[in-house]
């Protein structure tokens, strides 16, 4: 299989392990959420390049053109990214607003440092 | 006698204790009505099933089917001879144990009292339901809630000691049952598509004896054995003297009686209605069963002959006396059938009045350790001649009932021709000899340590006396006229065939 | 009417939601909530009835047919579990109110019922639709919510338990989307019915391997299987106890389903059965879930945290019978997802009566509660023996079913492992037992009471149900076994 051909892949791998690092090995709870926001971007982007066929246009039908000939990319992933962006962002925007309530009630958003104090009690 | 009929009086036997669970628990804080109760429930049921004992002939099928669970699965009651036999002895010695208890704690003012009545008239109910289910499944849910109410008393006296001491006792009964109990049930469901006990044995009626069942059943019977661990069966046994920390009427009715001849008569209960005693003796597996319970029969009486705590030494004598419950049931010919079912009865009589004079020693004088009771006789004399003899009766010694039971197993070991248990029996007869009467003959003969001790009566309590002597008189009784417990138990032999 | 009834069945605690807020009064809101989670079950009994009826029901969304439109689909797996959720929801809700005034600040009432039916509406999402992505949506709602659930408990450290637990499921609900994309991929369709037609003949194909792997290990994470289950225990722990109660009695129940759902219906038996080694792998974690989370479970000191392990074992076992791979260990898995949420809901609301008088869920805090707190403790006691599985309590049938289908299958070193995981069930519930009637209170906490009715009556609601399945299990058995034909195992 030549590597240039599915790129698109690589990318997406690459991008979803990055992600899927940064929130196993990082001790602050943002960068945790950032790491789980590019994990979830490398997802959108697979579904969106799965729509693509080489040569097609985007799915937008004018009616001065004749629809027959036409190549059209796949429409449905678009749509269906577009309902798992949404719910990305609400994840992301819940997450923040722990973080902040954590941030309140122990002082600091490391992770081992909330350890420490969760012992204590 | 009774205006209702059988199937209702059956259902009376497990419901009048539950019933008066309820009761003792509403009459908190009334000793006296709390006790009457008691009495008045116990004489009941004792009337109650010696009406069913008149009532029973072999041709009438007396069945209650409580609830089905699963098609095959009911919790079902019916009456056959042993069940008769087993409740006949429980109910009776439940009404003098609890003469003998209302003098024993109220002379020894112990804690909880209610609680005690309460759980140990739950604990008769499951003796109830334990002797009349109908297959397996029903047996096995009382033998369980057996386990559980007696935990309760052998915690009564509600210190760390008592505590892990139950918890002992607890979990080895509970683990056996589980792992090894629940296990051979769900085998045998599985090898037979039923839970019935049926005359003639189950697998003997509907297993075909081809050589390939044989592992399996070797197995299922290994199970069995292991998993009634009331049967206390080395090495399964350490539940019995740790139980020995609660109060004596417990240990007197509960681990001399109810609980453990409830694990033996499971075990009767599975060789000659579950497993067939014809097909019993095929087994690979019964072998070697025969000579673990000889090896717990033999170590337990050694054990016990170096106890010094009273208690715990008649405890490891009843190890050693269930152990030759179980070699009569896994023998399997008719002598060895009627030997184990009438040393169930026999031992359960002359153990209790053992319990009963200990208890009462302990109440009167304070002590535990044999070491002490040198010259109790003098001021004990009554006690300690009933304690003499139900030694007797142990021991298996005329003038006592015990020569019955014994006689009736050694001639099983010889129709078996099993000469090596043959052996063992005898020997640990003989130790019964060096652990049990020691104790009553230096009572009376021998002078104490402390030469101060005047010799003036100190003996129990009207009630505890009256219990022991009933007791004591019974094993003689049962000398005399072994009749009506002979045909019993040569009834289950005949309903087998 | 009654044709619109899938739909209604998730539509109608979805707008329910929002009008809470406009309601805004907390006592009017919670009969509001009840009422409408009442009429959700009301449904589902009706649902089941036509189910077994007139087999399948098949509802296209908007009129709009199956392969552009999404399409409801309700057979008998998804009518026994919508049954299971929303009589359970109900029954919790019962509670609902008197629990929360002692655990919530004033001024979260009415967001805990906004939530609680937003969560229970992605629950029934989930159950009763037929399209794979609108799984995902579903599950995302329903997540979503519980986490804020989690986070509105007193404890600071349900927030860093909701946290975690948003982070890992999120990891878990983006894995399902993995899967669910490359399904798409190769089959060029979304419907359940449509996929478990086309990918058959794809199971050459790596690339389903892939999916197969990614979905499962993405629902694995939300249901807690050992070794994913950390996020679980305080979460469990430091929630409301009505949320404790509600999440450990449904959530993974619906998470459990979808495995359900995919393993059987989507992938096939043949799929996941002969060509991958599906059986082992659920058979070696179910077992190692079960030992280990027993044997944790009876060293925790909070009695929340000890269930929440239980919980954890108990969805070990339900993995464990799928594993059995034959018609009787599917009947023990069924079975045992109505029992296990019988008992758990039943043990966690026994324990919010508990946060109620004593405020606190700490074993030591438990000794006396026998005398003060009978009805209570009594429900502790008949629940905890339901999860050993003592006859007469739903527990054991699901316990017998589970061996004989090990036994049958000649899996007998399991059977032993079943049972030796019912004396370390047996353990964590003495403890509580002992702890409970056989220790004095040292501190001096005599003016425990009894809980107040409200609490009460839900709890014994379900200790009943308890006792009737385990003495009656006419019903559950027949359900289950029809729901196993209906999935495809061997009669």
């Amino acid at each position: 299989m030549n590597i240039l051909e599915s790129f698109n892949y690589w990318v997406v791998m690459i991008l979803m392990m990055s992600g899927l690092y940064i929130l196993i090995a990082h001790g602050n709870l943002v960068k945790k959420i950032i790491g789980l926001t590019i994990f979830q971007t490398s997802v959108y982007i697979f579904y969106i390049s799965m729509a693509n066929i080489s040569g097609a246009t985007a799915p937008i039908i004018y009616k001065n053109i004749e629809g027959d000939n036409i190549l059209y990319s796949n429409p449905l992933p678009h749509v269906l990214i577009l309902t798992a962006i949404v719910v990305g962002i609400s994840t992301m925007a819940l997450a923040l607003a722990l973080v902040i309530r954590i941030k309140q009630s122990y002082g600091t958003i490391e992770e081992d440092e909330i350890h420490a104090k969760e012992q204590q009690q | 006698m009774i205006p209702w009929d059988n199937e209702v009086s059956l259902q009376l036997t497990i419901l009048m204790p539950l019933i008066a669970t309820l009761a003792i628990r509403l009459a908190t804080n009334i000793p006296n009505i709390r006790e009457s109760i008691t009495l008045v429930t116990s004489i009941c049921l004792v009337v109650i099933i010696i009406n069913l004992f008149h009532n029973y002939t072999k041709e009438v099928n007396v069945e209650v089917i409580w609830l089905e669970i699963m098609p095959g699965l009911t919790m079902s009651f019916s009456i056959e001879p042993l069940g008769l036999l087993f409740v006949l002895m429980a109910s009776f010695l439940w009404l003098i144990t609890n003469v003998y208890t209302i003098g024993y704690m109220r002379k020894s003012q112990e804690q909880h009292q209610t609680r005690f009545y309460q759980y140990f008239a739950l604990t008769m109910a499951c003796v109830m339901g334990i002797a009349f289910a109908d297959n397996l499944f029903t047996l096995y849910i009382f033998y369980e809630l057996l386990t559980l109410s007696t935990y309760p008393l052998v915690a009564h006296a509600g210190d760390d000691n008592a505590k892990s001491n139950a918890r002992t006792y607890l979990s080895i009964l509970l683990f056996t049952s589980i792992m090894f109990f629940l296990f051979a049930i769900i085998g045998t469901w599985l090898v037979s598509g039923s839970l019935y006990f049926t005359p003639g044995g189950l697998f003997h009626q509907t297993l075909s004896p081809s050589a390939s069942v044989k592992p399996i059943i070797s197995i299922l019977l290994l199970f069995f054995i292991f998993g009634i661990g009331k049967a206390a069966i080395f090495p399964f046994h350490r539940w019995l003297p740790a139980a020995m920390i609660a109060p004596t009427p417990v240990s007197a009715l509960l681990h001399a009686v109810a609980v453990v001849k409830g694990g033996v008569f499971t075990i009767l209960k599975v060789c000659i209605y579950i497993f067939g005693t014809e097909s019993i003796n095929n087994l690979p597996a019964t072998q070697a069963l025969l000579y673990l319970a000889g090896v717990s029969v033999f170590f337990a009486s050694l054990i016990a002959m170096y106890q010094d705590n009273l208690k715990k030494r008649l405890a490891y004598s009843t190890i050693s006396q269930l152990g030759y419950i179980t070699i009569g049931a896994l023998l399997a010919n008719s002598s060895s059938i009627i030997g184990a079912v009438m040393h169930m009865v026999i031992h359960a009589f002359g153990k209790i009045t053992l319990f009963f004079c200990a208890g009462a020693i302990l109440i009167m004088t304070k002590k535990t350790l044999i070491s002490e009771m040198r010259g109790i006789g003098r001021q004990m004399p009554i006690t300690m001649a009933a304690f003499f003899i139900a030694s007797l009766s142990i021991i298996g010694l005329p003038p006592t009932a015990g020569i019955w039971s014994k006689w009736f197993l050694l001639h099983g070991t010889i129709q078996a021709e099993q000469w090596l248990l043959m052996g063992i029996l005898s020997i640990s007869s003989l130790m019964n000899v060096f652990y049990l009467l020691p104790i009553s003959i230096s009572a009376f003969y021998s002078q104490s340590h402390h030469n101060h001790i005047n010799s003036t009566s100190l003996e129990a309590p009207l009630p505890v006396l009256i219990a022991i002597c009933i007791c004591a008189s019974a094993c003689v009784i049962l000398f005399l006229f072994p009749q009506p417990l002979y045909l019993l138990a040569s009834a289950i032999i005949s309903t087998t065939s | 009417m009654s044709s619109q009834l899938p739909i209604l069945q998730v539509i109608i605690p979805l707008i329910s939601a929002p009008l809470c807020l406009i309601i805004s009064r907390p006592k009017l809101v919670w009969l509001f909530t009840l009422i409408a989670s009442t009429i959700s079950f009301i449904i589902s009994i009706i649902l089941i009835h036509q189910v077994m009826q007139s087999g399948t029901i098949i509802y296209s969304l908007g009129d709009w047919e199956a392969p552009i439109g999404i399409e409801y689909r309700i057979d008998y797996l998804n009518a026994y579990l919508l049954l299971i959720v929303t009589g359970i929801s109900s029954i919790i809700l019962l509670s609902a109110h008197t629990s929360i005034t002692a655990e919530l600040s004033h001024n979260k009432y009415v967001l805990f019922y906004v939530l609680f039916l937003l969560c229970l509406s992605g629950m029934l999402g989930i159950i009763a639709t037929g399209d794979a992505f609108n799984v995902f949506v579903f599950l995302e709602i329903a997540s979503l919510s519980s986490y804020s659930l989690i986070a509105l408990g007193k404890d600071r450290r349900a927030l860093t338990a909701a946290l975690r637990y948003l982070l890992v499921g999120t990891l878990g609900a983006t894995f399902i989307l993995i899967g669910i994309g490359l399904m798409y991929m190769m089959t060029g369709t979304l419907n359940m019915h449509d996929l478990s037609e086309r990918l058959p003949n794809l199971s050459e194909s790596r690339t389903l391997i892939i999916a197969f792997s990614f979905f499962t290990v993405g629902v694995c994470l939300k249901l807690a299987l050992f070794p994913l289950h950390w996020w679980l225990p305080n979460a469990y722990a430091y929630a409301p106890s009505v949320v404790s109660a509600f999440l450990a009695a449904t959530a993974t129940k619906v998470a459990i389903y979808i495995l359900l759902r995919f393993i059987f219906t989507v992938f096939g038996i043949e799929f996941s059965f002969s060509i991958l080694p599906l059986q082992k792998i659920l058979l070696a974690l179910g077992l190692v879930g079960i030992l280990t989370a027993s044997t944790i479970a009876i060293y925790q000191n909070n009695v929340k945290q000890l269930f929440a392990y239980s919980s954890i074992s108990q969805i070990a076992y339900i993995i464990l019978a799928l594993g059995m791979n034959n018609s009787t260990g599917l009947v023990a898995a069924l079975l045992h997802l109505f029992n296990h949420a019988l008992m758990k809901g039943a043990l966690f609301l026994a324990l919010s009566a508990v946060m109620y008088r004593v405020g606190s869920t700490q074993l030591t805090d438990f000794s006396g509660l026998g005398k003060s707190m009978p009805w209570t403790m009594a429900a502790i006691v008949i629940g905890g023996l339901s999860l050993i599985g003592i006859p007469l309590t739903v527990g054991f049938i699901s316990k017998w079913y589970m061996l004989i289908a090990s036994l049958e299958n000649n899996l007998w070193p399991v059977t032993v492992l079943i049972l030796l995981g019912s004396i370390l069930t047996g353990i964590y519930v003495w403890r509580i037992v002992e702890t409970a009637y056989f220790t004095t209170n040292k501190t001096g906490l005599n003016h425990i009471k009894e809980a107040p009715f409200s609490l009460l009556l839900p709890t014994w609601l379900l200790i009943l149900a308890n006792l009737y399945f385990g003495i009656n299990p006419r019903f559950t058995i027949t359900i289950t076994k029809l729901t196993a034909q209906s999935l495809g195992a061997m009669p």
